[in-house]
């Protein structure tokens, strides 16, 4: 195994000569733009995932206004919205239906898949597990402009005249598959449909290569077991995506066959618009059951990444190893695995077989138990340590604060028979928010705010960043909190008004608090905004190692360059989280310290590996000559 | 504006930098592990008033016999939620306020311990295995067959209305309907070569007797509908192309339900929850429980649906031509239709 690993180093080595004389040679266009630096790419996910940040927050805002004040008159959003607000200053009933189904899509998968995976497994791959670059460049590079390429189509369905997708984030057929069911499933849907396809192509083609350069490219003595918890979570994240994404690749690409070309996969005994349509024998379930194959690895997908963030962020700021590596890891491939066998919890009330029902109960269940665990292992983490609250630090204590809060709910929700009231409430609509939604942004802006000084050299202001987490922690409780109770009271969730029902009148007091909160909690994030936007031309320098931290990104200079390390990839000797371990001299140990260097910490089977380390080093000496 | 802030923030900036950091830093460290403080406390006082003083409002009164077990199902789980999220609120907090940094202690090195671990895998597992049994013998309950004696009504979604369908008093048997039979009047696309038809009714009130099983037969014509009776803790989807179905039994009339509510103007309802295009929010259909007599009653004076439509008897098979005119309650000739109406009643 070493001798493998000597080779692939000696051979990235060997292509980082390659990649130094391109940097100083590259222009604009190849440094810039389209280039194949796994940092440029992170940050060109970032900065466009944050551009979709903004506007998927803004739309639901537009929508909320709806909702917290039913009766106002919106006029003053004309010149945004034109013509879909109605005469009186009303949002368009349709235009809400379109509001909520973009805010989905943009934030499950624009924001919090592209924007939250593209940026830090791009970013933190090669520079913790020690690598030159991402084993493909070019293929890394595609990612990325197939993702922009996407961004573009989606961004263009949103102005065009028959409105964008409104039949939901889950596009069910035939509502989807029909215009004549709703105007937005007419070129809104074609372009949603072919904006998403292209995405499937930009998350497979990084998947692969985060996968790739997991497996192929550590640098020597990075075992899996030495891997920090980022990159088992962003490996695991890959592998789930490059397992499901190809579903939904089919489910669409049959819904386009539906819409276009006169087949019935989905369509079956549809009497619309004064006609019979001639499609029989398909069933709208199917689709359910292919998205949700791919629908509900994606809540993984997008939460892995942000627990694999917070454990590197909670276990540096406590100065304490991370509670129960094992365990984490552990948790994280159990669920990663349960995550392909509860997709059906979405469908308990299609009318499926209720004997599915219960097969999917209980599977939803017992992954409720590694969830649990991870909770309980960040609070350990937590206990005597001697916590530095840096903005990192405040995001990702709110993580795991919202990964309690909504995660608990599931318990409820993954029981069938009493997901039978609850479900399409603002029951739901509380837990994903909390547990899926709000905790994978809030992993998201701590990677942010922690590896800022690697990204820009540079570090970004703390007090505007605790005045902005405390905004935002307390807006989002105050946005999603109260949905409890309007859930519970049975309120439907995508309704225009509630005015029509006697059962749903009460609330209005809950639905207006929760729209100031989220307008607060929106213009919060402009702090963030400024405070990024500004520390990036003027901020403090950052030292090289600002956080104390074990990991390897820290050993780059504060400019790494296209390559990373400026001379050899430092050897790893141990895992990452030796903080404050007794005996030694400072209160962290980097990965790439040898034992034989730190005799007075070792544990007793440490020592044993110091004889190993000369031994490495003896391969290292043999392969180079 | 905009730039006034930049200003102050950058003036902030440069004295912070003449000041010198560290002190400050431990400051703001302290401060912060304070706010969590304050958040913990004010967070709960928040949930707990909020709770309070909504005490009994929380739901929808129930009104099905399921509901009741659910119900009780769903409170008992969330007290196991709430009490579980208290506490690890609690503990979190507090641990982030107690372990803020000091610089004369040192964190401890507690990397793992397998008896903590085996403990809070097993605890969390055996609750949700209760949770999760309890859960299904409920839920097979639910979803059992219906008896042979169930009430069985129809429930049609379209965009964006929904209507039902009655049996009718004769025959107790919806007919069959063929989707390409849907025309302005029929329009539930009924077959009228089909003889149970014929005296089956439309209703654009869900009328349900109490204390008598229902079997609800739930489709739609057009996109996915969900039918939802809040009260009766009632949801199926209505699928085009796929029939589903749900069983209930009412246990309040609506009278009683304005009785006991207090509420003169009561009624049930029943909504739409899967989003269905531009009228979505808008689909309401009143629902009304009434004493199994009154149902019988109502029942009685409806109107088959060939009666009103007396040009659809075209489509009938000429031999079923007299048994539909009978069973419609049309006019054949007044000796047929008096005995008929006798044993009505």
């Amino acid at each position: 195994m070493a001798t493998i690993d000597t080779h692939s180093h000696t051979a990235v080595a060997h292509h980082d000569e390659h990649g130094h004389d391109h940097a100083h040679h590259g222009n604009f266009w190849t440094n810039y733009v389209f280039s194949e630096d796994h940092k440029v790419i992170a940050k060109q996910f970032l900065i466009t995932g944050m551009a979709w940040a903004l506007i998927g927050g803004a739309l639901s805002v537009i929508f909320r206004l709806q909702l917290g004040f039913p009766e106002s008159n919106l006029s003053w959003l004309k010149p945004i919205l034109g013509g879909w607000l109605t005469p009186e200053g009303k949002i368009d009933p349709e235009f809400y239906l379109a509001l909520v189904t973009m805010h989905g899509t943009i934030m499950v998968f624009f924001v919090l898949t592209a924007g939250l995976s593209g940026t830090f497994s791009n970013f933190l791959i090669p520079l913790q597990v020690g690598a030159r670059d991402m084993a493909s460049g070019f293929m890394n590079m595609l990612s990325y402009w197939f993702f922009f390429l996407s961004s573009c189509i989606m961004f263009t369905s949103l102005f065009i005249s028959t409105g964008p997708a409104a039949g939901g984030w889950v596009i069910y057929p035939p509502l989807s598959a029909l215009p004549q069911a709703i105007s937005g499933s007419g070129l809104g849907m074609t372009l949603w449909l072919v904006s998403m396809a292209l995405f499937i192509v930009s998350s497979l083609l990084g998947s692969i290569n985060y996968i790739t350069t997991v497996i192929n490219m550590r640098t020597l003595g990075m075992s899996f077991t030495k891997l920090p918890l980022t990159i088992w979570a962003f490996f695991l994240t890959a592998v789930i995506g490059i397992l499901s994404f190809p579903v939904l690749f089919a489910a669409a690409l049959l819904l386009i066959f539906d819409r276009s070309f006169g087949t019935s996969f989905y369509l079956s005994d549809i009497y619309i618009g004064g006609e019979a349509l001639p499609n029989q024998g398909g069933s709208p379930i199917l689709f359910q059951h292919l998205f949700w194959f791919l629908g509900h690895p994606e809540v993984y997908i997008v939460l892995l990444p942000a627990l694999g963030i917070t454990s590197e962020i909670i276990a540096t700021n406590s100065r304490k190893p991370i509670f129960g590596y094992k365990a984490m890891v552990g948790s994280m491939l159990f669920i990663a695995i349960l995550s392909f066998v509860v997709w059906a919890h979405h469908m308990f009330v299609t009318g499926m077989n209720p004997f599915l029902g219960s097969i999917f109960t209980l599977l939803t269940l017992i992954i409720a138990v590694p969830s649990a665990v991870k909770i309980f292992n960040y609070v350990t983490t937590l206990w005597k340590g001697n916590i530095h609250f840096t903005p990192a630090m405040l995001f990702s204590i709110g993580l795991v604060s919202f990964f309690l809060t909504g995660g608990i709910t599931g318990i409820v929700l993954g029981n069938s028979a009493l997901d039978i009231q609850l479900h399409d409430t603002y029951f739901i609509v509380a837990h994903f928010h909390l547990v899926m939604g709000s905790a994978s942004f809030f992993g998201m802006v701590a990677g942010i705010y922690h590896w800022f000084p690697k990204m820009f050299g540079r570090m970004m202001n703390a007090k505007l960043g605790y005045l902005h987490f405390w905004f935002t922690f307390v807006g989002v409780y105050m946005v999603f909190f109260p949905m409890h109770y309007i859930g519970i009271a049975g309120f439907p969730r995508r309704y225009y008004s509630w005015t029509n029902f006697e059962t749903f009148s009460g609330f209005a007091d809950l639905n207006f608090v929760i729209t100031i909160a989220a307008i607060l909690t929106l213009a919060a994030q402009f702090i963030f905004l400024f405070n990024f936007i500004y520390s990036i031309f003027r901020g403090r320098l950052a030292p090289a190692n600002p956080w104390n931290s074990n990991t390897l990104e820290w050993t780059t200079p504060r400019h790494p360059q296209h390559g990373n390390w400026p001379g050899e990839i430092p050897t790893v000797y141990r895992w990452p989280y030796d903080y404050s371990k007794p005996g030694a001299k400072e209160d962290f140990i980097p990965q790439h310290i040898p034992f034989s260097e730190t005799p007075e910490s070792n544990l007793p089977h440490e020592n044993e590996e110091i004889k190993l380390e000369g031994m490495g080093a003896a391969i290292i000496v043999e392969e180079k000559h | 504006m905009i730039g006034i802030l930049f200003m102050i923030f950058r003036i902030g900036n440069l004295v912070e930098v003449v000041k010198g950091k560290k002190e400050e830093g431990d400051n703001w460290n302290n401060f912060n592990a304070a706010l969590f403080i304050v958040f913990m406390i004010g967070g709960l006082a928040l949930f707990l008033w909020y709770s309070v003083k909504q005490w009994g409002t929380y739901e929808p009164p129930i009104a099905s016999v399921h509901g009741e077990i659910t119900d009780s199902l769903f409170w008992i789980t969330m007290w196991v939620c709430i009490v579980a999220f208290v506490i690890i609120f609690i503990v979190m907090f507090w641990f982030t306020y107690a372990y803020r940094y000091d610089k004369n202690r040192k964190a401890v090195f507690f990397a793992d311990n397998h008896y903590l671990e085996i403990t809070w895998t097993v605890i969390p597992a055996i609750v949700l295995a209760l949770l999760i049994f309890k859960g299904l013998r409920v839920w097979n309950d639910i979803t059992s067959p219906a008896s042979k004696e169930a009430v069985v009504i129809e429930v049609i979604g379209q965009q964006f209305a929904w209507t039902a369908r009655y049996p009718g008093v004769k025959d107790k048997e919806l007919g069959h309907h063929n989707y390409k039979l849907i025309d302005a009047s029929n329009e539930f696309g009924l077959d009228l070569t089909d003889k149970n038809s014929f005296d089956d009714f439309k209703s654009l009130t869900l009328h349900i007797p109490k204390g008598k099983e229902v079997l609800l037969k739930i489709r739609a014509k057009d996109v996915i509908h969900s039918v939802f009776l809040p009260h009766f803790r009632l949801k199926m989807d209505a699928v085009p192309g796929v029939a589903t179905h749900f069983k209930f039994t009412a246990t309040k009339t609506t009278q009683e339900m304005r009785n006991e509510t207090g509420n003169p103007n009561f009624n049930y309802e029943m909504a739409c929850t899967e989003v269905c295009g531009k009228g979505h929010f808008s689909m309401r259909f009143p629902v009304v429980v009434d004493e199994p007599e009154d149902y019988d009653k109502w029942m009685a004076t409806q109107e088959s649906w060939l009666k009103q439509n007396p040009d659809y008897l075209k489509y009938v098979p000429h031999n079923l031509k007299e048994a539909a005119m009978i069973k419609a309650g049309l006019p054949l000739s007044s000796t047929i239709q008096t005995p008929n109406s006798v044993t009505l009643k």
